[in-house]
């Protein structure tokens, strides 16, 4: 187990850098930016007041709201210590709920949107990438010109032929929302079943998306191993073919979880873009709402988020990777 | 050099997405040629009109040579045009709840049902279930049904401008016809008009040419960028590349997109301009060129003849730019291609967020999305206005990722099939 603990301790260090590194830059990247983010809330918040006496207030306030007139060290360390403590500060466009409300409200939607949908697009493609690069003729001629058409098509482009088809023309599921703009969240199977409903447009529109790429890349590879010289070597020992496809398949998949681990910050990106297509009440959405509001504290509270959890999925798939991986495992046995 | 050209045209993927870039690329070019209206320029009011020829009504009414044509069926499709199916039905439906007995209704004879709906219809009566929006509809219908079956001709007049009396002068009747060439006001539009009430097509031939050139500069920082890194880290090596093999392993993991979206929203929008958005995207996308270029030149750093260079006393960037440099060029121009597709992608992402370029000078494919989002052009279904940039975006990338990979199975004959 020895080798194991020094690969997972090894994983998680570089863990804890990279999520030390993007606090930092979550919170430098904004004041390295030419122009005083203060003075844009005001010029945006004072719209309209023509007296200078007031909008001076509102810039006094709001600079010690944000505590802009400190040094910068000093700043961070509050920042630290606040985000550590959940407090993210007060939202400017949603004002009076404060940053860690909204995004305690949304960040839930998303991680049970993409989350699945990430993961059965993943399963969905590399099975059928699979077939495709075990089967060939008629499977792959259809397969394979259908995964790079739907990996052709840009994320949000997914979204909207999946709206425009099955909600606005056919009728069969909403257009927008989590669930219906009628319903206050309760436990009701009545709301229960309204975000089923609502769930299934952004669902399949990740899984598509996902499943074209991956089909690809499975293939190829798959391709690859079953042309490899052990394979025609366990053939020629006379082994069954179902087992050396297991063989084939496991050697084809390490690649494809590197892959995924590689890819998961565009995958996180497209989603987040098909939320705001879909009025979906995620990460995504709130951040239009964000940009919209110009709401400072709300979108680096949601890019931390978003930073995080493309983190941890990351973190977690290298785990997952070197517990499957025979050459780490070879490593532990030593 | 010659050969390698020949080689890659051979290649059936590379040339179906080299004719697919192409033929983009000189629509962009050629199309301003032709028609020079500013891209941005609103002619509507009112907004989403659909594609199709718009002809002058004035001038057509005023059209000096008129045609007479016999038609047959014109009538009817005179009639269905302003009493469509979905009419019908609805009439039907408002005379059954008022209580008229239904198979008394012969939804396809007009002049029947016409009779039975104006001896019936009574527009202050509010039937159970009707809602304001059904009532103005069927108010509106009335309204049109006016005349609907009239064969007689229809009079022009002009106000006298001195007395305000109408006077006659002309005379339509229902077989006269014009010459759609023949009226000096017409104006075709392919696409039909978005919110703002300007031409698509127009716009979307700009917003193409503009989104290539911000795929072009981004990919052209981003690949300068990683391919100075990758070949200082690769061939220097010791703590420079440990530096900037550390700065690339931390950007493969933290999500670029989040990096994009924070320092566009700290720009801000006053200061976004297509080439800002193009520099950003550049400067936070060269982690994969990094990373392969290096890869590559530590390979290539101890062959024979870069040991030979050094020996004869070149210097680094001699031995960088002529022994490591033709190694990798094909790498380094297909990672260009993915750059440019990916560019494209992460501006229209951007735009859709509201983070893209400021909205007042130039049309973007990722602009041209937003406002069919925002305009809700796709549950409207205002196909026009949202479908063809889709399409223009997944030609865009498509044909680049085909190009690639026909530079791929040319360079690596490994992946021929």
């Amino acid at each position: 187990m020895k080798g194991y603990r020094d690969y997972f301790l090894r994983k998680l260090g570089w863990f804890a850098i990279t999520v030390v590194v993007a606090f930092i830059l979550n919170f430098t990247l904004p004041r390295l930016m030419p122009g005083d983010p203060v003075a844009a809330i005001v010029a945006r918040m004072a719209q309209g007041m023509s007296n200078a006496t007031g909008v001076q207030a509102v810039y006094e306030q709001y600079t010690e709201l944000f505590a802009t007139d400190r040094p910068i060290p000093e700043q961070f360390f509050i920042y630290i210590r606040n985000v550590l403590n959940g407090d993210f500060g007060y939202s400017i466009s949603q004002y009076p709920r404060t940053v860690g409300e909204v995004i305690n409200a949304s960040v839930w939607w998303t991680i049970a949107l993409q989350f699945p949908a990430i993961i059965v697009g993943w399963i969905l493609g590399n099975t059928l990438g699979a077939m495709a690069a075990y089967l060939r003729k008629g499977f792959d001629r259809v397969l394979l010109p259908v995964s790079l058409f739907l990996s052709n098509i840009p994320p949000f482009g997914m979204a909207v032929i999946l709206l425009v088809i099955f909600a606005v023309n056919l009728k069969w599921l909403p257009t927008s929302g989590g669930y219906r703009f009628d319903m206050v969240p309760n436990s009701s199977w009545e709301f229960v079943w309204s975000v089923i409903v609502h769930y299934q447009l952004p669902f399949w529109s990740i899984v598509l998306i996902t499943i074209g790429g991956q089909a690809i890349g499975m293939r190829s590879m798959a391709i690859y191993e079953l042309n490899a010289d052990y394979v025609k070597y366990a053939r020629f020992l006379g082994i069954k073919d179902s087992k050396i496809i297991r063989y084939v398949f496991r050697n084809a998949m390490l690649p494809q979880i590197t892959g995924l681990a590689l890819s998961i910050g565009t995958m996180v990106f497209g989603a987040v873009v098909a939320e705001i297509i879909f009025n979906y009440p995620g990460i995504g959405s709130t951040m239009l709402t964000a940009v919209l509001g110009g709401d400072y504290p709300l979108i680096s509270a949601a890019t931390l988020i978003i930073t995080f959890m493309v983190l941890i999925a990351f973190f977690a798939l290298e785990i997952i990777y070197g517990l499957i991986d025979p050459r780490i495992k070879a490593a532990q046995s030593e | 050099m010659k050969h390698l050209l020949r080689q890659t045209f051979r290649s059936g993927k590379f040339l179906v997405g080299f004719v697919i870039f192409m033929t983009i690329l000189l629509t962009v070019l050629i199309y301003p040629l032709f028609v020079k209206d500013p891209p941005l320029g609103i002619i509507s009011r009112g907004t989403f009109l659909a594609p199709g020829i718009y002809v002058n009504v004035y001038d057509s009414m005023n059209s000096s040579p008129r045609y007479t044509l016999i038609l047959e069926g014109a009538a009817s499709r005179r009639v269905a045009g302003k009493l469509g199916d979905d009419d019908r039905q609805a009439m039907q439906e408002w005379l059954v709840a008022k209580g008229v007995p239904e198979d008394s209704i012969d939804i396809a004879d007009t002049a029947g049902l016409i009779a039975l709906w104006e001896s019936n219809f009574d527009p202050s009566l509010r039937l159970p279930g009707m809602t304001n929006a059904d009532r103005n509809y069927y108010i509106r219908l009335t309204a049109s049904l006016e005349g609907l079956l009239a064969t007689e001709d229809a009079v022009v007049a002009a106000a006298n401008p001195e007395t305000g009396a109408l006077e006659e002068i002309g005379v339509i009747t229902q077989t006269d016809y014009v010459n759609v060439g023949e009226v000096p006001n017409s104006r075709l539009f392919v696409l039909g008009t978005d919110n703002f009430g300007r031409d698509v097509l127009t716009e979307l031939v700009s917003a193409t040419g503009v989104s290539l050139i911000i795929g072009f500069v981004a990919g052209i920082v981003a690949t300068t960028i990683g391919l100075i890194l990758g070949l200082v880290s690769g061939y220097i090596g010791g703590l420079v590349d440990d530096i900037i093999v550390f700065i690339t392993n931390l950007f493969t993991v933290i999500p670029t997109f989040v990096l994009l979206i924070l320092i566009s929203f700290s720009i801000g929008q006053e200061q976004r301009g297509a080439f800002t958005i193009a520099v950003v995207i550049g400067v936070t996308s060269w982690v994969w060129t990094t990373r392969a270029v290096r890869a590559q030149v530590v390979s290539l750093r101890n062959r024979d003849h870069v040991n030979l260079s050094k020996l004869s006393g070149h210097s680094v960037a001699y031995i960088l730019a002529m022994d490591i440099l033709p190694y990798i060029a094909s790498y380094v121009v297909m990672a260009l291609i993915l750059q440019i597709s990916s560019a494209i992608l992460a501006e229209a992402g951007l735009s859709i967020l509201g983070l893209g370029p400021r909205t007042t000078e130039v049309p973007t494919l990722g602009l041209m999305m937003r406002w069919g989002l925002i305009y809700q052009a796709h549950v409207l279904n205002y196909w026009w206005a949202i479908f063809p940039v889709i399409l223009v975006i997944a030609l865009i990338t498509f044909s680049l990722n085909l190009m690639n990979t026909g530079l791929d199975q040319v360079f690596n004959p490994a992946l021929r099939e």
